[in-house]
């Protein structure tokens, strides 16, 4: 059986590549994916605690952060089509409507 | 005690302030015939409860005194005030004067007043003092005197500036209000000391308690609470060194000079002083700094009043030097007196004034007596009730200001001790230069050659220029008609002679409640007011030994000195008029100063007024409001900005920066839950 450090070691991984990208990145898409990057990260740091555990919350949290994600990925495309559409890019740094 | 349902009491103070809701709230769209009739109405009543009250307080058996509490008003751990009323013989007569009197100058006030702008507001102020002045004679404690004392002092103020566009109608009013201030200072000291020494602000409570400390003879803290309660009543009664405001409060119009500043009002502080005998008695100091200052305020005010010209501010001066008579009764200890001159002068100086009200009426708005003269033939109802004012305030008998006048020199002299016969002196001097002042008004104002129409010529620049060196009664006589036309000079409407005839039969018949045993007659005044100042009378022993002989002669030397001012008024103002100028030339130091009032107002404009307004521009404006005040808020407001700039430099609208910091943030918090811990500990 696969220790659960593993696994975390694994999520840890998942995230913080998700956090750099997130940082580096320019373009929305990559960002959005970089962020669906982490989300998996922290499942599985919670399907890894649950088998730990012998838990089934912690599975049962996965799924609910899996439909959040999946209804977050369709606002968010459409959110990035528009901006598409209104202003033909989609570097972040170019969409700054909150600068003072 | 006859069927007199206490709670009538409440009335006497609320049917005027009804009539101050309606006329000041309505007033202004209501037709004047309206606003007088509610006016008049609801100070009528109140005179018609009065008027009951002495028919029940005098029937035979009935109480000293009659009480009516409303419930607690004040109630807190070891101190509580009621609202209460109390009627004794004392405030019957004040609420005599004042709800009769007032009543009249209700009445003249409509007709003096029809012409006016602002009338409803007028009467609405006008019963507005009434609600107060009630309030503060009614008044069973301390708090309650001193809620109507503030109100009538409000009441004043409103009134004084009637006129508010004007500007020195403006600043009198405000003077009389910073004025008596000054005083409300002593009055609250004084309570406050009274709450610390009996817990009670209730007259009867306070009274008894003082009854049951024989010892207390002259202790310090009475003597303290006596001359803080003299501080207060100096403010309202206009004495030295409060009087300034007086004769400036003459910028209102004239009815409210008679019924505030000459009848009711200003004799609030003899009343107060009256109402605490029982304190002051005690306090012998405090006694003889009320007799001095009133003597002292008496002569230095009939003095100033010998020489000026503005006809109300005569009768102004002559009031501040009869209230300081008032005042010198009650430093003696003869009370009665003092309320029985307060009486006779309210029913005089009302008089004076109204009829004051009338020549100026006459003359459309002349003041200056050096305008006027030879008025006599033209407007006879007020010459003859003047007349009798006059004759009154002189002390000639057997017209009212004889009685209760001389009554006061007598007990002032009467009194054991030595220092009061000096104030004795003091009286009767002033008593002939009151006599001099009134008939000098009298003859300036009434005989002679008539100045008015010179100046009314002047003034309407027309036709009648050669007759201009004829008298007016000349002129009437060759032709009446045009005559009164073109000058304007005419009597009064029959509104206003009304209360000018009744004030002037009570100015002659007044005087006779109190006729002295002397003059064979039983001082019913005197025995009227026995239940209030029974435990006080200090002179009574005193007078009862010093014989009728002694009166007899003090009053016929008094009107001798009466008559020797009229005599000299007459010499100087009548037989050659030219006396007086020439006098005033070879005297002139003297008379400049006289002039110019002793300069007491400049003095304190100098000495007091700007050396308070350099303290407060030049510290409490300058360092404490703009430096203090200001700065802190200043730098909180400075503070804040900082903040703001610093996290308003975070908000850079790139994306990017937000998750860094977002990073930073939850790398952090984690560095906190791992490592935060141990540190703790560690420490």
């Amino acid at each position: 059986m696969v220790p659960t450090a593993y696994y975390l070691i694994l999520a840890a991984m998942l995230f913080s590549i998700g956090i750099g990208a997130f940082l580096i990145k320019r373009n929305v898409i990559t960002i959005f994916i970089s962020i669906e990057l982490m989300l998996n990260g922290v499942n599985l740091t919670f399907v890894a605690f649950a088998q730990m555990w012998h838990q089934i919350s912690g599975q049962i949290f996965v799924f609910f952060v899996m439909v959040v994600a999946a209804a977050e990925a369709a606002v968010g495309l459409a959110i990035i089509i528009s901006i598409f559409r209104t202003r033909q890019t989609l570097n972040v740094d170019e969409i700054d409507l909150m600068n003072s | 005690m006859s069927p007199m349902p206490a709670s009538y009491l409440w009335f006497i103070p609320l049917l005027p302030f009804a009539g101050f809701l309606i006329n000041g709230t309505l007033g202004r769209r209501l037709p004047r015939a309206v606003v007088s009739a509610i006016a008049l109405l609801f100070t009528a009543l109140p005179a018609a409860i009065v008027a009951w009250l002495w028919a029940t307080m005098r029937a035979a058996g009935a109480p000293d005194s009659i009480e009516v509490v409303s419930r607690p008003w004040i109630a807190i751990t070891g101190f509580h005030v009621d609202f209460a009323f109390t009627v004794d013989h004392l405030t019957l007569i004040m609420l005599g004067v004042v709800t009769g009197v007032g009543f009249l100058i209700h009445i003249y006030s409509v007709g003096y007043m029809a012409e006016e702008e602002g009338y409803w507001r007028f009467f609405a102020y006008l019963n507005l003092f009434m609600f107060f002045m009630s309030v503060l004679v009614l008044a069973e404690s301390f708090l309650l005197l001193f809620v109507g004392w503030e109100g009538v002092g409000l009441a004043s103020y409103l009134l004084i500036g009637f006129y508010f566009k004007k500007t020195s109608a403006a600043n009198a009013g405000k003077k009389a209000f910073v004025v008596n201030r000054i005083g409300d200072f002593g009055f609250l000291l004084a309570m406050f000391l009274l709450i610390l020494h009996f817990g009670s602000l209730s007259f009867t409570q306070v009274f008894a308690t003082i009854g049951q400390h024989p010892e207390w003879q002259g202790v310090r803290f009475l003597t303290a609470i006596a001359l803080l309660l003299v501080l207060g009543a100096v403010g309202k009664s206009a004495q030295i060194p409060l009087y300034v405001w007086l004769p400036d409060a003459m910028e209102g119009p004239t009815p409210v000079s008679a019924l505030i500043h000459a009848a009711t009002m200003v004799t609030a502080g003899i009343y107060m002083v009256a109402r605490c005998h029982v304190l002051f008695d005690r306090a012998p100091i405090a006694l003889t700094v009320v007799a001095c200052i009133g003597a002292a305020t008496a002569i230095f005010a009939a003095s100033i009043g010998m020489v000026q010209h503005d006809i109300k501010r005569v009768l102004a001066y002559s009031t501040v030097s009869q209230l300081g008579y008032m005042f010198m009764a009650c430093g003696v200890g003869a009370y009665a007196a003092g309320i029985f001159h307060l009486l006779t002068h309210a029913f005089f100086k009302a008089l004076l004034f109204l009829a004051a009200g009338s020549v100026i009426h006459a003359t459309s708005g002349e003041q200056d007596m050096r305008k006027m003269g030879g008025l006599r033939t033209r407007i006879p109802v007020t010459f003859w009730t003047m007349s009798a004012g006059v004759f009154a305030i002189a002390g000639i008998p057997p017209l009212a200001g004889f009685f209760s006048k001389d009554e006061i020199l007598y007990q002032t002299f009467a009194s054991p001790n030595p220092i009061f016969k000096l104030l004795w002196l003091i009286g009767l001097v002033t008593a002939g230069m009151t006599s001099f002042y009134m008939f000098r008004l009298w003859f300036k104002t009434f005989f002679g050659e008539s100045r008015f129409e010179q100046h009314s010529l002047d003034h309407y620049g027309a036709a009648v220029d050669a007759r201009s060196s004829t008298t007016l009664a000349a002129v009437a006589e060759h032709d009446e008609s045009q005559a009164a036309h073109s000058h304007g000079v005419h009597e009064s409407p029959w509104i206003m002679l009304f209360p000018l005839v009744i004030l002037a039969i009570l100015s002659v018949i007044g005087g006779w409640v109190g006729v002295p045993a002397a003059l064979g007659g039983h001082n019913e005044i005197e025995h009227f007011l026995d239940p209030v100042f029974a435990s006080g009378v200090v002179a009574e022993g005193a007078a009862s030994s010093a014989g009728h002989g002694l009166e007899l002669g003090l009053a016929a030397l008094s009107v001798l000195v009466a008559l020797a001012g009229l005599y000299v008024a007459y010499l100087f103002y009548y037989k050659k008029p030219g006396t007086a100028a020439e006098l005033a030339e070879r005297a002139k130091p003297a008379y400049v100063v006289l002039q110019n009032k002793y300069w007491v107002d400049e003095f304190y404009a100098n000495f007091l007024v700007i050396p308070l307004m350099m303290f407060t521009r030049g510290f409490l404006e300058l360092i404490f409001d703009r430096g203090v005040v200001n700065g802190s808020g200043r730098a909180a407001g400075f503070v804040t900005r900082i903040f703001g700039w610093l996290a308003r430099k975070q908000i850079s609208g790139n994306i990017r920066s937000y998750a860094g910091w977002l990073a930073i943030g939850a790398a952090a918090v984690i560095a906190v839950m791992i490592f935060g811990r141990s540190l703790w500990v560690h420490l």
